[in-house]
């Protein structure tokens, strides 16, 4: 009879750093204590604070363990599995913020990171075994689907989908239920459903850690919509970085195949529904909905003009619907609990959830998911646990190289929607990259400038050319050699690429140069004005320099100099023993080593 | 899968394994295993209560785990039952033949077994 489990995280972030040598070891220490009928092991999906990965929780206790490293297994099977005594070293404390009880347990839903979290997306991820599908069904699983085809007509589907209010959780934000209607009246001899788990942005991973952790969740989702807009066949298209999401998907079709989930007459309703996974090879572009369909029909992977749309032609030239895979793990709950469940989470024109994947200069990175409508601030300082070092926020980044940007004086921004495109900005997928006062804004805008010339897949010219221009253009002003006219110019060149490209990749591109230039204009001033990057980042326009009176002359820096350009001068401060040392500004690479190794803080950069 | 009645056999037969990941609602029993339980017997009387919880249909609002030293060596086995709004109630020198007994008559009938408390086992 098992009487405790132990969860090991197996998601990508935890899986790198090192927990299946973690889960061996258990097998190993439970063997050898015994315990193996009593104590079983279970590798789970994300459970969301990758920070403090790999992550451990023993149940029934809830006890959660952080950085837990292959040494630490033994005392945990001795100590918590055989004698009952939670290893304090390894109980996450939330920097004393969380209470333990009375046996000295801290559980997962206690910390500050997900006390305030709403997880219905994320609700398995974490708690389920994804291959097992036996896991999937004692939380309710494949029960969604056993509803709409034994209970409701396709129309009752896609009106319960549509006063959920839920929206395409892609970034478009597209209202999924407008989505399926269009799509349900088109006859053909076949229709498709397609699940978008393209995920391109940089810093997002939410699509990936639902696949990783709960993937029957849009098997079963596809097929309910398969049922509501008439069509019998699916395909998943997922990057093939993502090796255990596709693993794992592909473990979860054939179980439920094995079930008869998928396959012919599914609850014996004469709904016919399979799904085929295809590997994307990477392209940003292929995540835009028609560029990823035309990949799918084995072509490279460019978008089409609309319309028409792919609900009328789409995949192969038949009716599709497609969504992204957040979207996606929202429909089982909808149908289960009901629309006004759903719709009561929220604000009032973007209901439900959102999950973001917090990453840049924040102590929690991770995955959260709140509802909508929760500030920026909450997000940052609450979940995300502020910025670390004592730096100032300065803005956060969302919907990536498609997204802008919010700055320090709109972090009470509710972040749903409409507020984020009321300041020009955009919900994107939901990668949310935090940056603090160290970050140069004309830096990160040439960042995401220079990731989208790279993935632009060059079928329209005012993507290709266009967005090339400007990043020639901010390559000019962060080498200082900017006028005023080119900031005037290049956001001239941003609203005709926005305006004329094909597709959506070309259509925001310019978006984090817009933002920038929107909340941070003061900063490409100082750099075409006076030749300064005020965050200090941009090389082309700082200098090192030893303040002589402050030197003692121990030389570290000099041997540290990888190009050999600091020399000792004759010389010697008041008070010091030996002569100061200066650096050739001529022959400086600035990279910033001498600075780092200087013990006096001799050393500044301007 | 032609019914949803085989969907909901299969959610039955996997309850107990995923209703450990609930937390910790309801009675709680906690048993001591640290070196002097397990020497005087803690783990049968530990897997006695697991499975009996289990068989009584208890399994969603009592839990069992174990603990550390309780400081009463002498009465090993010890059980504590924690009962939220009720004061503890601490069972000695316990064995899998009244860990069934307990389950019966407290946890189940709400009755506290008072023979095997550490009030009459002590005098």
């Amino acid at each position: 009879m098992i009487r405790s489990q132990v969860l090991i995280c197996g998601g990508t972030g935890c899986t790198s750093s090192g927990s299946q040598q973690i889960q061996d070891r258990f097998e190993t220490a439970l063997e050898q204590n015994d315990l193996q009928d009593e104590v079983k092991l279970v590798r789970t999906g994300c459970f969301g604070l990758c920070e403090l990965g790999p992550v451990v929780i023993v149940y029934p206790d809830g006890t959660f363990y952080s950085r837990v490293t292959p040494d630490d297994v033994d005392e945990i099977v001795t100590e918590h599995l055989l004698k009952g005594r939670p290893v304090q070293r390894l109980v996450y404390d939330d920097h004393g913020k969380a209470q333990a009880d009375e046996f000295g347990n801290i559980a997962l839903s206690d910390t500050s990171f997900y006390k305030t979290q709403n997880r219905v997306v994320l609700r398995n991820c974490g708690v389920i075994n994804p291959e097992d599908i036996d896991e999937y069904i004692a939380m309710d699983g494949y029960a969604a689907l056993g509803k709409v085809l034994t209970e409701m007509t396709p129309e009752e589907v896609i009106q319960v989908v549509s006063d959920s209010g839920l929206r395409g959780r892609g970034g478009g934000g597209f209202p999924t239920g407008r989505k399926w209607s269009l799509c349900a009246p088109n006859k053909a001899d076949i229709k498709y459903v397609v699940c978008n788990a393209d995920e391109g942005d940089p810093g997002a991973f939410m699509d990936r850690s639902v696949l990783e952790g709960d993937p029957h969740c849009i098997i079963e989702a596809m097929a309910i919509c398969g049922y509501a807009c008439g069509c019998n066949k699916g395909y998943v298209y997922v990057r093939a970085e993502y090796p255990i999401a596709v693993k794992r998907l592909s473990i979860a079709i054939a179980q439920a195949r094995d079930y008869g989930l998928l396959g012919e007459n599914i609850f014996d309703s004469g709904f016919d529904f399979d799904i085929e996974i295809r590997l994307g090879a990477g392209a940003f572009v292929c995540g835009e909905e028609t560029a990823l369909m035309t990949s799918i029909e084995g072509n490279r992977g460019e978008p089409r003009p609309r319309p028409p749309f792919p609900a009328v032609k789409g995949l192969f030239g038949k009716p599709t619907v497609e969504n992204n895979v957040e979207t996606f793990a929202n429909i089982p709950q909808i149908i289960l609990r009901g629309a006004d469940w759903f719709a009561s989470m929220g604000t009032e024109r973007s209901k439900g959830t959102k999950v973001f994947a917090l990453g840049g200069k924040i102590n929690h990175t991770g995955l959260v998911e709140i509802p909508m409508g929760t500030t920026l601030e909450h997000i940052i300082y609450e979940i995300g646990g502020g910025i670390p070092n004592g730096k100032k926020f300065k803005a956060a980044q969302t919907g990536g190289p498609s997204g802008g940007c919010i700055p320090a004086s709109l972090i009470d921004t509710e972040v749903d929607y409409d507020n984020l495109t009321a300041i020009g900005c955009m919900m994107g997928s939901g990668g949310l990259i935090v940056m603090d006062e160290d970050t140069c804004m004309v830096d990160m805008a040439k960042f995401f400038l220079e990731f989208t010339v790279d993935e632009s897949c060059g079928k329209c010219t005012p993507c290709r050319v266009g967005t090339k221009r400007i990043l020639e253009l901010l390559d000019k002003i962060t080498a200082g050699k900017g006028t005023l006219e080119d900031i005037d110019r290049i956001e001239e060149l941003c609203q005709y690429v926005k305006q004329n490209s094909l597709c959506g990749l070309g259509q925001t591109a310019p978006n984090p140069v817009l933002a920038t230039l929107k909340f941070f204009r003061d900063e490409y001033i100082a750099h075409v004005v006076d030749r300064k990057c005020p965050a200090g980042v941009c090389k082309d326009l700082l200098t090192f320099t030893i303040d002589r009176d402050k030197c003692i002359g121990c030389g570290l820096c000099a041997r540290n100099c990888p190009v050999n350009t600091i020399e000792q001068t004759d010389y010697v401060a008041p008070g010091k023993k030996r002569a100061a040392y200066r650096i050739d500004p001529s022959k400086c690479i600035k990279c910033g080593a001498c600075m780092s190794n200087c013990k006096f803080h001799a050393i500044s950069k301007q | 899968m032609k019914s949803l009645a085989e969907l909901q056999a299969i959610k039955d037969r996997m309850k107990d394994r995923v209703v450990l990941r609930d937390g910790m609602e309801g009675k709680r029993v906690v048993v001591g295993m640290a070196t002097c339980g397990i020497a005087a017997g803690a783990r049968p009387v530990l897997n006695a209560f697991v499975e009996g919880v289990n068989k009584a249909g208890l399994e969603g609002t009592v839990s069992v785990t174990q603990t550390g030293c309780i400081g009463i060596c002498q009465y090993e086995p010890v059980v504590e039952v924690f009962e939220p709004g009720k004061e503890k109630v601490t069972y000695v020198k316990m064995t899998p033949e009244k860990a069934q007994e307990v389950i019966e008559k407290h946890l189940k009938g709400g009755n506290v077994v008072s023979e095997y408390t550490i009030g009459s086992v002590a005098v």
